[in-house]
Order: C-alpha cells, then sequence, then structure tokens
C-alpha cells in the first residue's frame, strides 16, 4: 500500500484536509478510528458564529466542504451582529447532528482519489527525522509521501465527571493511547489541555413555557457563494433561552469541592479555555453575577436530546441531576447525556510552521485540536491548509500562507505558530487586526483565486466569480459615472429622505457617501437604474461608505506587509547576537520566526529587540 | 554597537568633580591603559584611587568606578573617571580616552544604548535625557517622576478606560446573544468619550506646563527705545549684561538673561526699539523684535508714563492682543501723560525700584507657576510624548465625529488607534492585554 498523503483522524480538520489533497489530485487515504464518527460534532450543535462563521466562508472560498454541508443541513440560520458594520456580521447555522457527519461521509466516500480506511494509527514512520508514513495498531505499515495529523481530542483523553477519570475519548470513543508519547519521543513539546461539554435533556421532558424562544433569521442565507440557497424560513428549528435559577447557585457552591476542577482532580497545570468556562467557574469569578444565560439548542431532528449551552460542568452526576432540575422548565427534565471535561494531549504549535509542516519531522503535517485550537471551524481552517500544502509540497511548489490581512485562518495560523498557546485557541474578531479587510461578505473576493490556483476551486465556479468581479467594476464605473443635477425635482426628492439639498451635480458615488442614503432607496427613487445582483451592489456599497475607515486599515496592513518582506535567514544564530534579551533571545530561537514582522509579534519580544535584531541583520548580511 | 564610547557626563566648569563615563566592552581595557594600576581583573562595582598618567607624567588624581556588564546603566561594561583638576586636565583625560581607543559618544547615546540593550523604556529614556537638561529643582524633579513611572500610570490610566469600552465593544461582537451583558450603543459611549477627550487635553495643558519646566518660559520685552527695558531686564537678572544707556536704539542685539521664579527658569529676551527707521542695522533689530513677539511665551510692553501713546504702540498692542502679554507703565515717578484703555496695567518705577515685585507676581499668575510647584509632577514634557499626546486626542475626536455616522464596530477602530498611540508613549501596545481584559470582566462561555 502506498499513498500521496495520508490522513490520520477524520474529524473536521481530517475531512477538510483529505479532501483537499485528493481534489488537488493526490492519492489519498483517510484513517479513523470509527467510520461512524466521520465529521461529528460532539459539543455544541452549530456551525459558524462570530468570526467563526467567517472562517467557514474562507474555507467555501478556498474550495472546502465544510460550508456546503452546513447549507444542507441546518435547522436554523442567523446572521450574528446585522445591526452593526459590516466587517463583523457573521453567519451562524444550528445544523443537525445526524445529518451533517452523514452528508460529509457521503462526500468522502464519493471523492476520487480517497480511500477511508477504519483503524488506528499508533505510530509513524521515521527515518532521518523525515516522515515516510504510518504504522497501525496490528503493526501494518502503510507508506506515504506526507502525513497529516488530525488527532482532535482523543490523544491520550481523560474524561472528568467529579472524581471519576476515565480514559476514553469524547462520548466513551477509543482513545488514541499510544501516538502522543511517539511524538514525544520525536522530539515535540506534548501540551495537556482541556475542554468540556454541557449536558443533553431529553427534550420532551422540558416545560418550553417558561424559555424565551428564539428563531433563527426571516433572511435566507448560506454559506456557499457558488448558488443562491433558498429555503422557507419559517420552517427552522427555534433555540430557546433560560436563566440560571439562585437554587441553582447554591447547589453550585454547596458542592464546589466535589467538581474535578475545584475538586483538584484535574492534572496539574492542564489549562481549559477561559471562553468556555464550565458554570461552576463562572459563579465562582462572577460571584456578584445573580443569574447566568443557558441556551437550550436542538441537536438533530432524528433523535429527542437539546443541547444546554452555557451548562458546561464536571460536577458528579448527582449534582448535575440537581443542577438542572433548579433551571426553569427543567423540573423534571431527564439528562440523556452527563456534562464533562475532557483532558488531551496537543502538540505546542510553536513547533510548527505557517505552512502546518511541523518543525521537528519533515513530511508530517498537523492540524486542528492537536495544534491547541478549539472548534469546529479552527480546526477545518487549518485541514484545509494542511491538505493543500501537503500536495503542493509533493509537486514542490511554495506552500500557501495566507496573511493576516487576508484571511482570519491566515490570523488563526500566525498567532499558533508565532504566539503558541497554553489554552485552547478560539478565534475572536479581536484576534484580527485588519478585521474590516476580512468580512464575511468579501470572503470569497479575498481568496478564491488561491483556490482556483492550487485546483480546488474548478473552471465554472471560478469563472462565475471572474464575472462577479467584472460586475462589481461596472457598477462601481457607474455610479462615478452617472450625476445627480440640482433640479428642484431632485431636491425635493432629496428632502423627501431627509438629505440636504445639492447646489452642484453630484455623482452617484458620491451621494452615496451620504450616511442616510443607501443604494435601496436611490433604487427605488428610480435614481439608480441599473440593476446588478444584491452581492455585487453590496460590495460596492460598502466600499463607498467605509472606504476613510478600509484606506486607514490598508495602510496599517502595508505598513506590517512590509515588515513580513524583511526576511529573517534560516541559519541565523540567535546566540551570537550581542545585547539580546535573554528572553527575547530564547524566544527567537524557539519560534525561528522566518520574517521581521513575525518575529515582532513574539510575545517576550521587545521593539528594542527587534532594533538590535535589524542592526545585526544589516551588519552581518548586508555589508 | 560594539564599540566603546567616552564623555564627560558632567557640566564641564560646574562643580569640583567632574566625571568621565566611559562605556562599551572595551571601557576596562582602554582605562587600564591610562591608570596607574592594574584594574583588569577588579571586582565588579568597586571604586579604585589613583592616577591617570601619559607617558609617565601624571595627569590628575582621580577615582575610578568599575561597573562591570550587566548590571549598568547601559548594561555594558562602565568605568566612571572622577577628575579633580578641572577643565583642561578634564578634556585631557578625554582626549587621552580617545587616543587609547574609545569613540566620543553622541549626546544622549549611553541613555540611548540603555534603551537599546533593554535596560530601560522609551518613556525612561526620555527621562533621563530630560534629567540631564534639567535646569532646575522643579526640572530634575519632572524628569524623575517621569523615571518612576508616574507619567505612566497617567496615561495607563486613560489607556484602562479605552480598553473597558473597548473590550465592552468587542464581547458584543464575539457574544452578540449574550443578553445579561451590557450592549454598548453609540450613545452610551458617547459622554464616556468625551471624558476621555477632556482628559487628554488637561494631560496636553499640563504636559505644556511640563515643557515650561524644562525649557523655561520666554519672556519678551518690547517697547520704544529708551523705555527702559534694558534697566528692566538688568533689575531681572541681577547682572549687567545688557549695555543701558541713554541714547536711542543701542541695544541692536538680542541680549538674552536667565533668571528664576518659583524654580521655573525665566529666559528674558531684550529685544531693539521698535520704530520705524531707515537704518539698516536698526531695522533688523525692528524684524527681530516681530520675531520674538512670535517667538515668547510671554510679552512684557514696556511704556513710559511721561509719554504719550505713539501710532506704533497702538499698533503693536493690537499685534500682542492674542498673547499672554503685561503691559507695563515705567517711570512712575515722571509726570503722567498717558492715556490707556488697557484694564490692566503694572505701574512701576525702576529708577526708584517700586512696583516690580508685583511685575513678578504677575508672571505667577500667568503661568499659574504656584500650581505646578504644589502640583504632583505628573506629565509629559518631551515633545515626542506631547505630540503623541495630541495624535491620540485627534483620534479621539475622529471618533466623536464619526459617532453619528457609522455603526460602533467602526468607531472601535478610532478607539484602538486612540488606545495604540497612547501605549506608544509608554512603549506598550500588546494585543494580549485585550483578550484578557475580555475574559476577566465579561463572563462568556459554552
Amino acid at each position: 500500500m502506498n499513498y500521496d498523503i495520508i490522513v490520520v483522524g477524520a474529524g473536521h480538520a481530517g475531512c477538510e484536509a483529505a479532501l483537499a489533497s485528493a481534489r488537488i489530485g493526490k492519492k489519498t487515504l483517510l484513517i479513523t478510528a470509527n467510520l461512524k464518527n466521520v465529521a461529528s460534532l460532539p459539543c455544541n450543535p452549530s456551525i459558524g458564529g462570530s468570526a467563526k462563521g467567517i472562517i467557514v466562508r474562507e474555507i467555501d472560498a478556498l474550495g472546502g466542504e465544510m460550508g456546503k454541508i452546513a447549507d444542507k443541513t441546518f435547522l436554523q440560520m442567523k446572521m450574528l451582529n446585522s445591526s452593526k458594520g459590516p466587517a463583523v456580521r457573521s453567519l451562524r447555522a444550528q445544523v443537525d447532528k445526524v445529518t451533517y457527519p452523514k452528508e460529509m461521509l457521503k462526500t468522502l466516500e464519493n471523492q476520487e482519489n480517497l480511500t477511508l480506511l477504519e483503524s488506528m494509527v499508533e505510530d509513524l514512520i521515521v527515518e532521518n527525522k523525515e516522515v515516510r508514513g504510518v504504522i497501525l495498531f496490528d503493526n501494518t505499515k502503510i507508506l506515504s509521501k506526507k502525513v497529516i495529523l488530525t488527532t482532535g481530542t482523543y490523544l491520550k483523553s481523560d474524561i472528568l465527571i467529579g472524581d471519576e477519570r476515565k480514559r476514553s475519548g469524547p462520548h466513551d470513543e477509543k482513545p488514541s493511547l499510544y501516538l502522543s508519547d511517539k511524538l514525544k519521543q520525536y522530539g515535540f513539546n506534548i501540551l495537556r489541555l482541556k475542554t468540556g461539554t454541557p449536558q443533553r435533556i431529553k427534550k420532551s421532558t422540558i416545560n418550553f413555557l417558561e424559555t424565551k424562544e428564539e428563531l433563527g433569521d426571516k433572511e435566507c442565507y448560506c454559506f456557499n457563494t457558488e448558488e443562491q440557497m433558498t429555503y422557507d424560513t419559517n420552517k427552522q428549528i427555534p433555540c430557546h433561552l433560560i436563566y440560571t435559577t439562585d437554587l441553582t447557585k447554591k447547589i453550585i457552591l454547596e458542592n464546589l469541592n466535589k467538581s474535578a476542577m475545584y475538586g483538584g482532580y484535574v492534572t496539574e497545570g492542564t489549562v481549559g479555555p477561559r471562553y468556555c468556562p464550565s458554570i461552576e467557574d463562572k459563579i465562582v469569578r462572577f460571584s456578584d453575577k445573580e443569574r447566568h444565560q443557558l441556551f437550550i439548542e436542538p441537536e438533530s431532528i432524528y433523535y429527542d436530546d437539546m443541547y444546554l449551552q452555557g451548562f458546561s460542568t464536571s460536577m458528579p452526576r448527582d449534582v448535575q441531576e440537581k443542577m438542572v432540575h433548579s433551571l426553569p422548565g427543567m423540573k423534571n427534565a431527564i439528562i440523556t447525556k452527563y456534562a464533562y471535561a475532557i483532558e488531551y494531549d496537543a502538540i505546542s504549535p510553536t513547533q510548527v510552521t505557517r505552512s502546518l509542516e511541523t518543525k521537528i519531522l519533515k513530511n508530517l503535517y498537523t492540524a486542528g485540536q492537536i495544534n491547541g485550537t478549539s472548534g469546529y471551524e479552527e480546526a477545518a481552517g487549518q485541514g484545509i491548509i494542511a491538505g493543500i500544502n501537503a500536495a503542493l509540497a509533493i509537486d514542490n511548489k511554495e506552500p500557501l500562507i495566507l496573511k493576516r490581512n487576508e484571511a482570519y485562518i491566515g490570523v488563526l495560523i500566525d498567532d499558533l505558530v508565532t504566539k503558541g498557546t497554553t489554552e485552547p485557541y478560539r478565534m475572536l474578531t479581536s484576534r484580527a487586526e485588519y478585521r474590516l479587510l476580512l468580512r464575511h461578505d468579501n470572503a470569497d473576493i479575498r481568496l478564491t483565486k488561491y483556490g482556483y490556483d492550487v485546483g480546488l476551486i474548478k473552471e465554472p465556479r471560478y469563472q462565475k466569480f471572474q464575472h462577479k468581479l467584472k460586475e462589481i467594476d461596472l457598477f462601481s464605473k457607474y455610479l462615478k459615472e452617472n450625476k445627480l443635477n440640482p433640479t428642484t425635482n431632485v431636491n425635493s426628492m432629496l428632502k423627501a429622505i431627509k438629505s440636504a439639498p445639492i447646489k452642484d451635480s453630484i455623482t452617484l458615488y458620491d451621494l452615496l457617501k451620504r450616511t442616510e442614503i443607501d443604494i435601496n432607496i436611490l433604487k427605488k427613487l428610480n435614481i439608480i437604474k441599473e440593476i446588478y445582483l444584491d452581492d455585487v451592489m453590496e460590495q460596492v456599497e460598502i466600499e463607498i461608505k467605509y472606504s476613510g475607515y478600509i484606506n486607514k486599515i490598508n495602510k496599517e496592513a502595508e505598513k506590517m506587509l512590509k515588515q513580513e518582506e524583511k526576511k529573517i535567514p534560516k541559519d541565523i544564530n540567535y546566540e551570537l547576537i550581542p545585547n539580546l534579551a535573554s528572553e527575547a533571545r530564547q524566544k527567537l530561537s524557539k519560534i525561528n520566526p522566518t520574517t521581521i514582522g513575525q518575529a515582532l509579534r513574539i510575545s517576550g519580544v521587545n521593539p528594542s529587540d527587534i532594533s538590535i535584531l535589524l542592526v545585526y541583520l544589516r551588519k552581518k548580511y548586508n555589508e | 554597537m560594539e564599540d566603546t564610547i567616552a564623555a564627560i557626563s558632567t557640566t564641564l566648569g560646574v562643580g569640583a568633580i567632574s566625571i568621565i563615563r566611559v562605556s562599551g566592552p572595551e571601557a576596562i581595557k582602554i582605562v587600564n591603559k591610562i591608570f596607574d594600576k592594574n584594574i583588569k581583573d577588579a571586582k565588579t562595582h568597586t571604586i579604585h584611587y589613583g592616577h591617570i598618567i601619559d607617558k609617565n607624567q601624571i595627569i590628575d588624581e582621580v577615582l575610578i568606578s568599575i561597573m562591570l556588564a550587566p548590571k549598568t546603566f547601559t548594561k555594558e561594561n562602565v568605568v566612571e573617571i572622577n577628575c579633580h583638576g578641572g577643565i583642561i586636565t578634564t578634556n585631557k583625560v578625554l582626549e587621552l580616552l580617545l587616543l587609547n581607543g574609545a569613540r566620543l559618544a553622541e549626546p544622549g547615546e549611553f541613555t540611548k544604548r540603555a534603551f537599546l540593550n533593554g535596560r530601560i523604556d522609551l518613556t525612561q529614556a526620555e527621562g533621563i535625557m530630560n534629567l540631564i537638561e534639567a535646569k532646575t529643582e522643579v526640572g530634575r524633579k519632572l524628569s524623575i517622576n517621569q523615571l518612576t513611572g508616574n507619567v505612566s500610570n497617567l496615561i495607563e490610566n486613560l489607556r484602562q478606560k479605552l480598553l473597558e469600552i473597548i473590550s465592552n465593544i468587542e464581547v458584543n461582537i464575539d457574544y452578540p446573544e449574550y443578553e445579561d451583558i451590557e450592549v454598548l450603543t453609540n450613545k452610551k459611549i458617547y459622554p464616556k468619550l468625551k471624558e476621555i477627550q477632556e482628559n487628554i487635553d488637561e494631560i496636553i495643558k499640563k504636559s505644556e506646563s511640563g515643557k515650561i519646566i524644562k525649557e523655561g518660559i520666554n519672556i519678551g520685552i518690547i517697547g520704544r527705545p529708551n523705555v527702559g527695558k534694558s534697566s528692566l531686564l538688568n533689575y531681572l537678572i541681577e547682572e549687567d549684561k545688557a549695555i543701558v544707556t541713554d541714547i536711542e536704539g543701542t541695544t541692536r542685539d538680542i541680549v538674552e538673561g536667565k533668571f528664576i521664579l518659583n524654580g521655573i527658569v525665566c529666559n528674558i529676551i531684550d529685544t531693539a526699539g521698535i520704530r520705524k527707521t531707515d537704518n539698516i542695522v536698526e531695522q533688523i533689530g525692528v524684524d527681530k523684535s516681530y520675531e520674538i513677539i512670535k517667538k515668547s511665551d510671554l510679552i512684557i510692553y514696556l511704556l513710559n508714563n511721561n509719554e504719550k501713546l505713539t501710532k506704533e504702540d497702538i499698533e503693536i498692542l493690537n499685534q500682542i492682543k492674542n498673547k499672554k502679554h503685561i503691559v507695563v507703565i515705567n517711570k512712575i515717578d515722571l509726570k503722567n501723560n498717558l492715556e490707556i484703555s488697557e484694564n490692566e496695567v503694572i505701574k512701576i518705577s525702576i529708577k526708584e525700584n517700586i512696583g516690580l515685585e508685583s511685575l513678578k507676581q504677575k508672571i505667577i499668575e500667568i503661568f499659574n507657576l504656584e500650581q505646578i510647584e504644589t502640583n504632583d509632577l505628573t506629565y509629559l514634557s518631551s515633545a515626542r510624548s506631547i505630540s503623541l499626546l495630541k495624535k491620540s486626542k485627534e483620534s479621539i475626536e475622529k471618533s466623536l465625529n464619526n459617532i453619528k455616522k457609522y455603526p460602533i464596530d467602526m468607531i472601535e477602530l478610532d478607539l484602538k488607534e486612540c488606545w495604540n498611540i497612547l501605549g506608544e508613549i509608554i512603549g506598550k501596545t500588546y494585543k494580549e492585554e485585550l483578550i484578557d481584559e475580555i475574559f476577566s470582566r465579561f463572563c462568556l462561555g459554552k
């Protein structure tokens, strides 16, 4: 058996990696411990969300699958932050936990060049620090040119409920017992991370009259930009909002020492994510808060479980019973799955390069939770990049490295490999300094070309995309070339929409700069006569309305790109640079940044260290 | 980076001792060549008595302090030579050091090295530069405050206020459905931003008095020829620096003198009499006077009690209307011929020593000098810091302008810019601060 690329693990990272690799034309093998668990959603039943929804769009623009499958299997769609500016809008889909994995499996099975194998990988074939394939649990060796590890939370994972600790993957799946020790032997630093998931409640035992219904959007939205999908917005399944009660708080405080986290049952030094604290964490840290918000979310239309978002805990089962029953509408609720915390091994992501190939072993790529991230979208975003880059490397092509001003995926990977992480990393809009450029609405404009260049975006979609770009140009030109003259008629029209009258003729483009005027108004007034597709007009409108801010951010990005152009030679020896602060010397040696820009982003490296480094580089390499 | 620098670190000619500082990897080696004892293996932070010698000839009797890297001001090897022999020998010692391999340090280069070697941060570096330049006691206090981080605290407080708003907006973006977290709106943040704008304004105002402390107040004395400008200058600086004569137009050059008022340096500038004249040399003096009106922080316009107001007087009084100025009427011992509409005048007689104290009092009042001395001296005094502060004010003003036109996540971009600029002043712009703030202040989670 011989493959170009082997992907280990078929979660969201593994699926995207395998599909990318196979679609680029590489003979690919995807190995998973349980085929029934391909692309499963072991935690929240949603895809997207703030910032994450933009990642899904980016995956779609690169030619990935996540967005398409979420579009096929959603129960509810919601555009978040629609009342705010275009830069922070983001789509979230509640998806069906039964059909989502099913659709993904179907896609994998129908994919040319891709073979699925149910087995457990326990070691890598390594020669001279280069990976040549994998070794299965039964000692079978499978050779390949590249290996991509996307093992999720399965490496030596422990499930914690109260004082109970059990070696197991999520939901009683088989854990990977040996691989992380092998990775340690090969020289990887292993981190121990922790996350958790809340209870699942039997739907028929919840009294929804005591909850507040949360509906989906009335407008149609979808992740995939190839086809504009339409659906009946009334048929969406609602979520429900409730709050914790005084009794909940009392129960938790009384039983605090029984929680795995507070009772000291968690491995010392294991760090859980701050954005995903357990309910006991929230009650202790924010003790002045009377109540905490919880969402009851549907998991599937094919079974009865509801997901209790916000109630993640590592309390023992009997306490969990009491806690759940203290909630509104849950007096008689039946818990179908108890909340648990999970501890697992990951590698320190600073050992990985921006192409996602590891620095320790050549031909080895890592993506997803093994790199210290959290979330399906973060995993999938890395997965597609790892798949693309492993395939490009086989063809001796330069890797695809998305920049911080190009994609959230670029921010994600750069943050991971440059700064490392001590807790599972979740994408937040606040991590993206150029978020105004990284919008939901322009993900296709930013990335379709890359997807096309690597071979994941096929000709028809690319042609369509090219056409859209042309239309944007045409519409923009139309607005610049057509003027409104200061006639009484025009000015009374402006008056009617509470806009100042014009004295000289004005282009439609400039008119649109006014806050109170938008394309829809001008269309209604029949001032804009040429009609383009909504997303074409939206692009031009955003460009006009926010040009001041966009220009400013573009300038900042240019500054960053200049720093990125200043390359640091691979063979640099930081020990030889006099006057570097020892912390900086240590961090620079460890992370080995490829550019000055990257060096600047390493925490603990100060501007004075950078000036010393620059002086040294100028001396050593220019003179 | 690796050469060794040397410079005289004390003001030449002031005080009994002059100190020469040598810093760099060769510091010990170079000094050893001109010292009559072997200090090659001297322990760090020790003082050695001996002589500086040049070809067996004793140049000076000195004390040498040896400080080895990294626990020194520059984090390099540092030797300080305490010379006792006055200007000429100190210069000779420096010359010897330069002959033996040291390079003359550029102004501020020790501080620059301290900064580049990570010994001090940017505000501290500026503080030290100010310390060197500080001319008076108050200036010295200001420098020390800057060093100990009072300035940083002041800016940090502002940044914290901004960070609270920014992180709240970010949380609203990243967790849009959390109803129990306050949703900030443009309307809600407006008064908060106004307050920050006012705070920045206040620091700018204070900082400008910080500039006064460091650089002093420039006072221009102007008036028609022979109204007693030079006499007034002489009285204020208590020395005969300007030539005082009765002949009109003697003072053609601008003569500077300094005096200290409540610890603040006042630079007095005497000017040529302003009048219309065909005399070329006079004309230059007149032009310079106008220039000085521009350059001065305060104009003292001097008139004679016994002379009527001329057209020129009215013209110049008009010219200085919008500047800080004091109208002073001299020669009140003589008969009054002057009629003036100015509501506040100081009446003096330099000859009879009348009213001069009230002139000084007026200057103190105008510049709030009493306040400056008693206030805690926490403001910025370097031009760089003040200009950054003004830039931060611009971005907060931008946010206030945009607040009616743009959604809050756009306004936040202006606030972030402001926050970053403030961070630049104190050398801090870590994004992690924001992420930390978000998670420590808000209760979020799945």
